[in-house]
């Protein structure tokens, strides 16, 4: 597999699915039961 | 009005924005610039004169951003890079910030010295600078996608 940091549209796309894991991460662990 | 928060909230805006725009520059203008001009022999000319200013500007400018952004998060800096939830959204960002200037003083402008020859390094050495230095630069523009999300987003910092 390529790597997508290799493309400027892989490293947006890349940078897009982060950002929703780590949001994901602080709502759903960090946050929770706060 | 609290003159210090704001203030440094400026400085660190400004100083952000000098950043991560020559981030993206780099990103999006230099690299494609710099393969075409090497095909018709003008490299030389952004490796003499641009690089060399916009590197300068790019590595003091995450300084200052990190500074102004720990100055900003006073004593609750701790908080934030412990995830304490009610600081854990700018927190998050904190960290990916950090990580970004980790990258840009260890790997990009040491690499980025032996390219552009302020470092003595033979051919190989350059080719070898030449992967780590764009593959850093494309992971802190990754990086900079979360990271400006948790900054400006206010997820948590502003509801405290």
């Amino acid at each position: 597999m390529k790597n997508p940091l290799e493309s400027v549209t892989g490293t947006i796309v890349s940078g897009l699915i982060l950002t929703l894991v780590l949001f994901l991460v602080l709502k759903n662990f960090i946050l929770a039961g706060v | 009005m609290e003159y210090f928060p704001a203030i440094a909230r400026w400085i660190h805006f400004m100083a952000g924005i000098t950043w991560i725009g020559l981030l993206y520059y780099f990103n999006l203008v230099q690299m494609a610039a710099m393969k075409d001009a090497a095909a018709d022999g003008t490299a030389a000319g952004i490796s003499k004169h641009v690089a060399p200013r916009a590197l300068l500007w790019f590595r003091w400018s995450a300084v200052v951003t990190w500074l102004a952004g720990a100055s900003l998060l006073g004593p609750n800096l701790g908080a934030a890079l412990m995830l304490r939830p009610e600081f854990a959204g700018i927190g998050i960002g904190a960290w990916l910030g950090t990580i970004m200037l980790f990258n840009v003083w260890v790997l990009i402008w040491p690499n980025q010295q032996k390219i552009l020859g302020m470092k003595p390094a033979s051919d190989d050495e350059k080719a070898k600078a030449r992967r780590v230095a764009m593959l850093a630069s494309r992971t802190n523009m990754m990086l900079s996608i979360p990271m400006l999300f948790f900054m400006a987003t206010g997820l948590s910092h502003r509801i405290v």
